[in-house]
């Protein structure tokens, strides 16, 4: 691990805090809405009264709400959001896919945890979808790692001098970015949280618990389109600008695409992207993988 | 400092494993369990072996919510919100795993622990992949490919097709459990 100035600590919550309310207000632009509506519905939510249910496991409900936005916090710390990354480890990309998976655990608790049918199906059907977007996922993170040599975020970004990993490696961008959307329950993957279920995992959540739980969902997808820049788009590297500068825009770009994706496809039934994920993706991104290793060994 | 972090570390491990026993819920224990083995990554990760604490987060969060689907899936009580006991056959199985305890403790005692030689390697990660992958690679290969085939032929074997298509058909299937196909 390298040394990472103050500022790379300072910096973060603030760049997360700017893009969470961005994707949050674009969302609500694209719905027909202002852009001030997020600010609006948190300071409704904040100060909601809590609904209860009959024999919720209250404590396991907290620990799954809590543990959306720190998983994917915790994920940042790995993400050289502005130039560096607060803490560079030697295995960034093994950390960031042990953080994103914790996101499993805090879907599954906060819909099994009150104790309602339709939050234990949303929980269910994230955990469904988990298993069917993970394996290409993590093909993909893993194709990028081995373009670089390194597992080492930073070192995947610089070796892209020549040629971003995006443009030589389609299959696992367009992967990376499907699970992106997967894992953040977002838009054609909302299912676990979906209209369908009355709002799936987060049905009763309210007040706080809900603020929190979905503030999480938009932090997940800017990490998310946030690793995106590193992995496939030359992390900082551009011309004219200032590298932290490309790194902003290039992240503000991937998840404008993500946020719009809500608006653009219909929503997918995981059992069909279970099949899907099965037998088209986890082959195409193991031929990708193929590919790349042959490359570099070249 | 690092001291303090492994005693805390190792105390919070012992103690979410005997939680596992104690508490009254499936999911609490599964998930009690689930802190316990994080608390072992931390351990790992604070030995300087950031790639296997980082591997024991991502599997066991893996396994742990399999696990929890498959526990509840399978049990008397809906979805597990009532209150169970997670202990049976109390008396055997204190026997059995206080003998193995004491078992386990006298061997830590009696053997004679090797002198450490070398130094720890400037990238763990690196060595790990070198002696996996090196002069064990026919062997790792062999069984990740054993592993693959074992897992898809078992989801071929479990998922029910028949005449009118796949069991959850996509629009073809006429399964009754799922409330009448297209028939």
């Amino acid at each position: 691990m390298r040394e990472s100035p103050v500022w790379a600590v300072v910096a973060l919550p603030f760049a997360l805090a700017l893009l969470v309310y961005a994707a949050a207000a674009l969302d609500a632009v694209l719905a027909g809405g202002g852009f001030r509506d997020p600010l609006y519905e948190g300071v409704r939510l904040l100060v909601q009264q809590r609904r209860r249910t009959l024999a919720p496991d209250r404590l396991l409900t907290r620990i799954g709400v809590v543990a959306l936005p720190l998983a994917a916090v915790l994920g940042a710390v790995v993400v050289p959001l502005g130039g560096r990354a607060v803490a560079d480890l030697t295995v960034g990309v093994v950390w960031f896919n042990a953080m994103e998976v914790v996101v499993w655990g805090a879907v599954w608790l906060a819909g099994w945890g009150a104790n309602s049918a339709y939050g234990l199906v949303g929980g269910y059907r994230f955990v469904a979808q988990g298993l069917a977007y993970e394996l290409p996922h993590m093909f993909a993170l893993i194709t990028a790692a081995l373009g670089a040599g390194s597992l080492r975020v930073d070192e995947i970004a610089h070796a892209q001098g020549g040629l971003w990993f995006a443009v030589w490696m389609p299959v696992a961008f367009a992967v990376y970015l499907l699970s992106a959307v997967a894992m953040a329950f977002w838009g054609p993957l909302g299912h676990p949280a979906g209209n369908d279920l009355a709002g799936g995992a987060a049905v009763e959540l309210t007040g706080p618990d809900r603020l929190v739980f979905l503030a999480g969902r938009y932090l997940l997808l800017v990490v998310a389109a946030a690793m995106a820049v590193p992995l496939f788009l030359g992390g900082d590297g551009g011309p004219l600008l200032p590298g932290w500068l490309w790194t902003l825009l290039k992240t503000g770009a991937v998840l404008a695409v993500l946020v719009w994706s809500r608006q653009w496809l219909p929503a997918l039934r995981m059992d069909r992207f279970m099949t899907a994920a099965w037998t088209v993706l986890i082959p195409a991104t193991l031929l990708q993988m193929l590919v790349v290793g042959i490359v570099v060994l070249d | 400092m690092q001291t303090f972090a492994f005693w805390a570390l190792a105390a919070a491990a012992v103690g979410t494993g005997v939680a596992v026993f104690a508490v009254d819920s499936m999911a609490r224990a599964t998930f009690s369990l689930l802190a316990s083995f994080l608390c072992v990554a931390g351990l790992l990760l604070l030995a300087g072996l950031q790639y296997l604490g980082a591997l024991v987060v991502l599997m066991m969060v893996m396994e742990m919510l399999v696990m929890a689907v498959f526990m509840i899936m399978y049990m008397m009580n809906p979805a597990g919100l009532m209150p169970m006991t997670m202990v049976h056959n109390r008396r055997g199985a204190l026997l059995v795993s206080g003998g193995l305890f004491a078992v386990m403790a006298a061997g830590i005692l009696l053997v004679r622990w090797p002198e450490r030689r070398g130094r720890p390697p400037a990238d763990p990660t690196a060595d790990l992949g070198m002696a996996l992958m090196g002069p064990k690679m026919l062997v790792m290969m062999v069984i990740g490919i054993a592993i693959l085939a074992t897992m898809i032929a078992s989801v071929v074997l479990a998922v029910r097709g028949g005449r009118y298509g796949r069991a959850e058909g996509d629009g073809a299937g006429g399964d009754g459990a799922n409330g009448g196909g297209a028939g």
